[in-house]
């Protein structure tokens, strides 16, 4: 039997709470819809399917790729280190793994930039390689990089630390090989979180601004990313063509938004005990 | 004794020296070079002209109001966030209605959106474009490119942090010590201030600190209504790429310093604040949950 709610404050909590996120988070979404509904689809089409944009979805979307598949590596290794070793300055490194996200983005775009420009610390040794990281598509995929290592980490750590041994044991005491306990047992184990992991720092680095607009060189058609060129388009007074790319981008987070849930809610199943 | 319990298990998987040293070798070298050296950066560019030049770029006025600015839309933004966010978790966790999980998605919202479409959306609320425009225009309210914009465009990137922190761990506190004080004859603000918050203090610290951090540090959003107008509506993060793209890069390191200590410092107390249980019950109520 349902026992009667006695507590009280529901109209004045729920009330406030309706009352901001429709002002700060709905309101202006809405509007936004609005304006691009309000191109009709001809034109609407016109302005997303442009060469420029879709370079701009290019470069984003190639970049993000490549900078989530180097986190799912270094994030799952890190992750890994942090929770299976002991070793002198663990804490440290485990508490320097939020620094991407504590770090304001432009900060992070003006010292990354200062790095790998050609006669930074890191720019100076690579360019004697041939190999040119400010200003390229390389330079936008490392400030992603950046801004989304805490993502994979953060998630993957809870469920190795939650791993029972006695499944490692077992397969121990059948012969495995570590290499083989590890893909056959611990791997299928952290995939779902893994897979949420990676789903997060893609989404952040679709929508990532700051970091990348410092580095980046910021061409049409090779290194402007998709959010440059509505801010462009913007300062162009081309308010219509703002608004149909970032309704692009606003459904492609709530795209993403639902992805990450279903697969937090995946992971979810995996994590919890009993 | 638990020393001695731990070197009677056989060795995990990966417990291998020379795989376990390799690999924290690996893991420690990739720390150094993408998430130490930008730090680290920062403080020798902003001191490469020496002290004078950083002294001189932090006192300059457009520096100094461009701190005051940031901390303004911070003494704002997240006091209203910090409200909103216990308001919204006692609701989604205290109470049961139709529609609840929606409510939780629309709070997750500002997560997942790009600044920049955030900062556009808001052009088209109060821009002359936009849908209150016009009458905000007859009635000579500036919103956008002043400062009113920079703290609303704050307030939407922020809006879930103190959200986000609560409401997992209220939902795991369950309603009976709230139903049992309310029975015994305490008004509802009461029972928050005697029953509820004590049990929830370092979450709610935790999310305000982390709401702090990113309001300013804010950039894609701030950018795009502050109109970028020097000594007026420059936060610190555009302050920064102003006198970076002027080619002061000491000046823009300099002033990026103070933003990398403050972020330090928010690293320093979430450490500490995660030692008194913050930060745990998201952890394993919902492993995945961990957005910026």
């Amino acid at each position: 039997m349902r026992r009667r709610n006695v507590l009280p404050g529901l109209p004045l909590s729920l009330g406030v709470t309706l009352f901001y996120v429709g002002l700060i988070v709905v309101l202006p979404l809405a509007a936004l819809v609005i304006k691009a509904a309000s191109l009709g689809p001809a034109d609407y089409w016109q302005i997303v399917s442009s060469p420029r944009a879709v370079a701009s979805y290019r470069v984003t979307v190639l970049s993000a790729l490549g900078a989530t598949l180097f986190n799912l590596l270094f994030g799952l290794a890190l992750a890994w280190v942090i929770t299976r070793y002991r070793f002198p300055g663990r804490r440290i490194v485990d508490a320097m793994v939020d620094l991407p996200f504590a770090l304001p983005t432009a900060v992070a775009g003006i010292a990354l930039t200062a790095l790998f420009a050609n006669n930074g610390w890191f720019g100076s040794v690579l360019e004697g390689f041939g190999m040119k990281v400010a200003y390229t598509p390389l330079g936008i995929m490392v400030a992603m990089c950046f801004t989304s290592i805490p993502f994979v980490v953060r998630t993957v750590q809870p469920v190795l630390e939650d791993l029972d041994p006695a499944l490692e044991e077992a397969a121990q005491s059948l012969g495995g090989s570590d290499w083989e306990i590890f893909r056959k047992v611990i791997l299928p184990l952290l995939t779902p979180a893994l897979l949420a992991g990676v789903s997060l720092s893609f989404a952040r680095s679709l929508g990532e601004f700051g970091a990348i607009i410092f580095i980046a060189g910021n061409q049409p058609m090779s290194t402007e990313i998709t959010s440059l060129l509505i801010f462009i388009r913007l300062e162009e007074y081309d308010y219509q063509a703002a608004a149909a790319i970032a309704s692009v981008l606003l459904l492609t987070a709530f795209f993403m938004l639902g992805v990450t849930n279903w697969l937090q809610a995946r992971a979810l199943r995996y994590t919890v005990k009993g | 004794m638990s020393t001695l319990a731990t070197r009677k298990k056989p060795p995990r998987v990966g417990d291998n020296p020379i795989f376990r040293r390799s690999l924290i070798g690996i893991v420690l070298v990739l720390v150094a070079f993408v998430i130490v050296a930008p730090l680290i950066i920062i403080g020798v560019e902003a001191f490469s002209k020496g002290w004078a030049t950083y002294r001189d770029t932090i006192i300059h006025p457009d520096t100094l109001h461009a701190i005051m600015l940031t901390v303004l839309a911070a003494l704002i933004a997240v006091p209203v966030n910090t409200a909103f966010g216990i308001a919204a978790a006692w609701a989604i966790t205290k109470f049961d209605f139709w529609g609840k999980r929606f409510l939780l998605v629309l709070i997750e919202i500002p997560f997942s959106v790009s600044p920049i479409v955030a900062g556009v959306a808001y052009l088209f609320v109060y821009g002359l474009q936009g849908l209150f425009g016009p009458l905000l225009d007859a009635w000579d309210i500036k919103i956008l490119f002043a400062i009113p914009g920079i703290v609303i465009a704050s307030m939407f990137v922020t809006a879930p942090f103190v959200a986000r922190e609560l409401i997992p761990l209220m939902q795991a506190q369950g309603r009976d010590l709230e139903e049992a004080a309310t029975s015994l004859g305490a008004s509802g603000f009461r029972t928050f201030l005697s029953v509820t918050l004590p049990n929830v203090k370092w979450a709610l610290l935790y999310g305000v600190i982390l709401c702090n951090a990113r309001v300013m540090g804010e950039f894609g959003a701030v950018s795009v209504v502050s109109g970028n107008i020097r000594g007026q509506t420059n936060t610190l993060p555009l302050h920064i790429e102003l006198l970076y793209h002027d080619y002061q890069a000491a000046g823009a390191f300099a002033s990026a310093s103070i933003l990398a200590l403050l972020a330090v410092f928010t690293i320093i107390a979430k450490v500490l604040l995660e030692r008194q249980g913050a930060g745990r019950v998201r952890k394993t109520a919902n492993p995945a949950e961990k957005t910026s």
